[in-house]
């Protein structure tokens, strides 16, 4: 049973909901990403995913673009996202951690070789934000044989015929996009959302997180209801931004460190009072 | 026809396919399919050639560049004249296609990206002409090299949505539209500039662009007896220049030349060469030959023609590279700038700055085929435009 496996189906047992928050690798210093990864675990964190910059996000909108330009601009690659995963690892076994950001970077490293030093990393899951299922068989071919996960989305368009397309690929969890637009938009109409979950579940068997924007804890807790997991990434970028310019020299990190952690522990409340998914 | 490509998924051997999150696939497979239902309809067809011939002002004439032709001093120089076309350049000739196809998909708002405008001005003109709202987005960098451009889109009624991200210049432009599309995707038609993005797009306005050698096929028989030798054309994101190649294609004695921008020089990093000098990755919808880090990252580009400062290509050509159909080859800037001088002075016909491109290599290749040959040149665009990068990086105050 791969880690995502293991940790979603304990939560659900225990009649949770899964919080998985969302920073970028290397923002706003690759010396901080590890600490802040630890930071969210403590504070209830129940999976991870961790943002590949790119110097192309199109997917993002321009939160998550920022700390993306802040990360390139570090010169933080995709080789060290993995490497602060495997340093991650070194103090925490359990927690899965799924690397989500665009096909470029994998590409140019090669599928074999991402999907082997990946692994051996102690990442368990990949999302490929431009890589749909018709695209990725030999992606998913490489990643399954390392006992990775490949995550796919499914968005408020997808017809019944996607759905499925992209259900037959899946492993680890289902990705629903909550709106039609980018990360960290504002108009997520939860009735849609509760009609597309139920959709949804009748062609898989596999836990369904929920994201893109999702930006406070009251969101969260309503999401939470209809869910199996809860996405929370541009909120929790914003505030990594904000603190992170008002405190530009000594005592950044433990400012920032200081705010995720608050914001953390208060979507874990939010989210806890509700329970799971019936 | 024996070239059949792309396939049915969109790719053109190992390039090309449908890289776009998946918000976006079920949009991109109903526009293939309004796309495939009315390129086979004629009602659609003759529409399309009636806005062609009596709006944008086509065919537009092969010119036979005598006095170039001699002072060159080699093979016969041939212009293929798309910078008299309706707004300048062959832009109009996609965007018209589009247009067409957003009327009969019922969408009510256009959008776009563009580098130099060209693209940008090409759509506000069918979005007034449709009477539906148009929003074009563009780099700030571009914005402040090309204001005329932008001017003339706010007087089409367009809203010119400056691009802050990344390098400020036409991926990001791209980048910004994609980003429009997924928010508003029930009611709006993203037109695409050039023959890159995801399928259907690099066919679809290949399709639209192929009038461009269609008429050359005819033309060129007014004055020669046989087929043309070489056929030249600029490549920026390559929608000229596969307008022109696409009904040669199978035409193996028709050699094709894709000119890139090779800016400062390509030994100095500074160039918009991915052809040339880059690899393949994925950006933009595709795979395609790119410009990038070792990381893959993608850099930014340089080049004195805004149209050419691109880090990625359609993907066919990449396709037309790998198995040699087309060469790939790139002029620098001040080459182009000799040239835009040359063709303004001897034939009195100022050329865009990125038409220049192929201008300063079909000078070269004439050269090299010698008198009994025959050189088509795509005069992809007018220089108006350029007027003033041209007189700036002379020193001259307008
Ligand atoms: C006059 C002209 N030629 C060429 C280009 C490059 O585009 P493409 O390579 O798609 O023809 C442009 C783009 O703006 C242009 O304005």
């Amino acid at each position: 049973m791969s880690r995502l496996d293991k940790q979603l189906t304990s939560l659900k047992e225990q009649g949770r909901t899964a919080l998985i928050p969302f920073i970028t690798a290397g923002d706003p210093d690759p010396a901080i990403t590890v600490s802040l990864m630890h930071a969210m675990v403590s504070a209830g964190a129940d999976v991870i995913e961790l943002g590949v910059p790119f110097s192309d996000p199109m997917a993002e909108g321009p939160v998550i673009q920022r700390a993306s330009e802040r990360a390139v601009e570090r010169g933080v690659s995709l080789r060290d996202c993995m490497d602060m995963v495997q340093e991650f690892r070194q103090r925490d076994y359990d927690t899965p951690v799924v690397l989500m950001g665009y096909l470029n970077p994998i590409e140019v490293m090669g599928y074999q070789d991402f999907a082997r030093i990946a692994a051996k990393s102690g990442v368990d899951g990949v999302l490929t934000v431009d890589m749909p299922p018709e695209e990725a068989t030999d992606l998913r071919a490489a990643l399954n044989a390392h006992k990775l996960d490949p995550i796919f989305l499914v968005a408020p368009t997808s017809t019944k015929a996607r759905i499925q397309a992209v259900t037959a690929m899946a492993s680890g969890f289902i990705y629903y996009v909550s709106l039609r637009g980018v990360t960290g938009a504002k108009h997520m109409d939860m009735t849609e959302v509760s009609d597309r979950i139920g959709e949804i579940r009748k062609y898989t068997q596999l836990p369904l997180a929920v994201g893109f924007g999702i930006n406070n804890p009251e969101t969260a807790a309503r999401v939470a209801a209809l869910a199996d997991a809860v996405v929370v990434g541009s909120a929790l970028v914003k505030r990594i931004e904000e603190v992170a310019n008002r405190n530009q020299n000594d005592g950044q990190k433990e400012a920032i460190i200081e705010s995720v952690t608050t914001f953390v522990l208060s979507l874990r409340e939010a989210i806890d009072k509700v329970g799971v998914a019936a | 026809m024996t070239y059949q490509l792309p396939d049915d998924r969109g790719h053109f051997g190992p390039y090309g396919g449908l890289f776009v999150a998946e918000t976006l696939m079920h949009p991109l497979k109903e526009l293939n399919e309004a796309y495939e239902k009315y390129r086979e309809d004629a009602e659609f067809q003759a529409e399309f050639m009636d806005d062609l011939r009596l709006y944008v002002g086509r065919p537009s004439p092969l010119y036979p560049a005598k006095r170039l032709t001699k002072k060159w001093g080699g093979a016969r120089i041939y212009l293929k004249r798309e910078d008299l076309n309706h707004t300048g350049a062959h832009k109009v000739n996609n965007t018209i296609g589009q247009a067409l196809l957003a009327k009969r998909m019922g969408k009510t708002r256009i959008i776009a990206e563009t580098g130099a405008g060209q693209h940008g001005v090409a759509t506000a003109t069918v979005a007034a002409r449709l009477g539906v709202e148009c929003v074009v987005y563009m780099g700030s960098e571009d914005i402040k090299r090309q204001a005329i451009n932008v001017y003339r889109m706010k007087l089409l009624g367009a809203k010119v949505v400056p691009v802050e991200s990344g390098s400020k210049t036409l991926k990001d432009a791209l980048n910004e539209a994609l980003r429009d599309w997924v928010t508003n995707v029930e009611n709006t038609f993203y037109i695409i500039g050039t023959v890159a993005g995801p399928h259907p797009y690099p066919a679809m306005v290949r399709d639209f662009q192929s009038v461009i050698g269609r008429e050359v096929r005819y033309q060129l028989s007014e004055f020669e007896p046989r087929d043309p030798d070489a056929l030249v054309a600029c490549v920026g994101g390559g929608s000229n220049a596969m307008g022109l190649f696409y009904p040669y294609i199978d035409d193996e004695h028709v050699a094709l030349y894709g000119v890139e921008a090779a800016g400062e020089g390509i030994a100095t990093g500074h160039h918009a060469a991915p052809l040339s000098a880059g690899r393949p990755g994925v950006l933009h919808g595709n795979r395609t030959y790119l410009m990038e880090t070792d990381d893959g990252q993608i850099i930014e580009t340089h080049s004195i023609s805004a149209g050419l400062d691109y880090p990625g290509v359609g993907p066919e050509h990449a396709w037309l590279k790998d198995n040699g159909r087309a060469r790939y080859v790139a002029i620098k800037d001040d080459e182009a700038l000799a040239a835009f001088h040359e063709l303004t002075r001897i034939e009195g016909i100022l050329p865009a700055l990125e038409s220049s491109h192929a201008m300063a290599y079909g000078q070269k290749l004439a050269k090299e085929l010698g008198s009994d040959k025959v050189i088509v040149i795509n005069l992809s665009g007018r220089g108006d435009k350029d007027v003033h990068t041209i007189a700036a990086r002379e020193g001259i105050e307008i």
